[in-house]
């Protein structure tokens, strides 16, 4: 599947909302843990090597399933894949445990959700819908339920 | 494989690595792309090949901030994906007719021109994919999110109007405001939110969105859910916030290269009115060519 590198590459130098070193491993058998520079842009998770400035890889987190591990452990599985995990020892539980409320927030899918929520819940307490005034209530991508096409 | 992990290691220490060694989870993106999760567009475009003029009829299909292209409706795999974020999208003068084009701001980037097959399906095209990226989504969302906490803080009925500025910035702990102090008398803090009576404060300063004790137990995000509990009042946790670098706030590969306003302010309807340029212009456009 063609994707464009210098697309990514370009997204990869935003303003992360997240970033640390941390000791990572791919998802093959007899992978080593490797210290990665991984950063959380919009809906990526890029990781580098510590001393490059262009990412090995990227990560894009939909259908992604966020599962703590072992202490200071946690890993990235996709949902048609789940035994094949990326996993990241953190520093600390402290840390870990912030990873992963950011990744599991980080999926567009769940931003989509919020908005519905936020959507029904302004909608019920005025009788008005708040996307109106903007001109993008009939977007297919903000409807509740079913989006048919 | 082998050859390219040793390539790789012989060029560690380097600033730079060539294009065409980074790795994607390419698989889990077929599966994006193909899955029977809805789409928030589908139909034939006509994509201009990137050396050569002539163009290609694709099947598109539009998920979040990624437009994948599939060389039949059937076909099981994408031929590829563009994905949406800062980039622009505008009509173009082209050899097709209803051709508009995806641009990006970031150096030697690819413009892709894509051509409709109806005036219908270019505006319905231009629509949403200048509403596809995820900075745009996080913008909808962070503007619901304050209208829903200014009304429910209206609701708890508290005296002092504590208006949070625009830019939400993270708090310290120590600054934690007590919620039983009397806020009559006191000057309202800046930068801080009054906290209802019993809801903790996030740390990130944006307060919670409901009175109910002590809601801080996060619904597991992960994975396609249906909303099955949104009518418990339960909301799904806050989305995170981008935290933009002082000073250049957009760096290379600007995500609003054009945009009157930095996404790192929420100026919402500024943006959005940027946003509905396009819109604007291709209304009046077609509104002009139908007098004739």
């Amino acid at each position: 599947m063609r994707y464009s590198e210098r697309e990514l590459l370009s997204l990869s130098r935003q303003p992360a909302e997240k970033a640390a070193e941390i000791l990572m491993r791919a998802p093959k058998k007899g992978s080593v843990l490797k210290k990665r520079l991984v950063k959380l842009v919009v809906n990526f998770l890029f990781y580098f090597r510590t001393d490059e400035a262009e990412p090995i890889g990227a990560l894009l987190l939909e259908h992604c399933k966020i599962n703590k591990e072992e202490e200071n452990v946690f890993s990235i599985s996709f949902i048609e894949e789940p035994d094949r995990k990326y996993s990241f020892e953190c520093d600390t539980e402290e840390q870990c445990q912030e990873w992963i409320e950011a990744l599991r927030r980080a999926s567009y899918e769940f931003m989509r959700r919020s908005l519905i929520f936020y959507r029904n819940e302004i909608q019920k307490m005025t009788g008005k819908d708040p996307l109106e005034q903007y001109g993008i209530s009939e977007e297919a991508r903000f409807q509740l339920g079913t989006r048919k096409l | 494989g082998e050859a390219g992990a040793a390539r790789r290691e012989q060029r560690s220490g380097r600033a730079r690595r060539s294009l065409g060694a980074m790795k994607l989870n390419e698989r889990s993106l077929v599966c994006y792309a193909t899955c029977d999760s809805p789409a928030d567009n589908a139909g034939f475009l006509s994509k201009k090949g990137e050396r050569n003029t002539a163009y290609h009829r694709r099947w598109f299909v539009l998920k979040g901030n990624m437009l994948f292209y599939f060389e039949e409706r059937e076909s099981r795999e994408p031929v590829g994906v563009i994905i949406l974020e800062g980039c622009t999208v505008e009509l173009c003068e082209a050899a097709e007719e209803f051709a508009f084009a995806i641009k990006f701001d970031c150096a030697k980037a690819r413009t892709y021109v894509l051509a409709a097959e109806s005036q219908a399906a270019m505006e319905s095209w231009v629509k949403s994919l200048s509403r596809a990226s995820f900075d745009y989504m996080r913008l909808v969302v962070k503007e619901l999110e304050k209208q829903l906490e200014e009304m429910q803080r209206g609701l708890a009925g508290s005296r002092s109007v504590q208006r949070r500025s625009p830019i939400y910035r993270k708090t310290k702990p120590a600054l934690c405001v007590n919620p039983t102090s009397p806020a009559l008398g006191l000057p309202p803090p800046r930068e801080r939110a009054a906290a209802p009576p019993c809801a903790p404060l996030k740390e990130n300063g944006c307060a919670v969105w409901n009175n109910a004790p002590c809601v801080d137990t996060l619904p597991a995000g992960d994975g396609p859910r249906g909303l099955a509990d949104s009518g418990s009042g339960k909301p799904p946790p806050l989305p995170p916030r981008r935290r933009t670098s002082s000073g250049n706030t957009c760096g290379t590969g600007a995500l609003l290269a054009d945009s009157p306003v930095c996404p790192g302010t929420v100026c919402f309807s500024k943006l959005h009115d940027w946003y509905g340029r396009e819109i604007t212009e291709l209304r009046r456009e077609w509104q002009e060519s139908h007098k004739l």
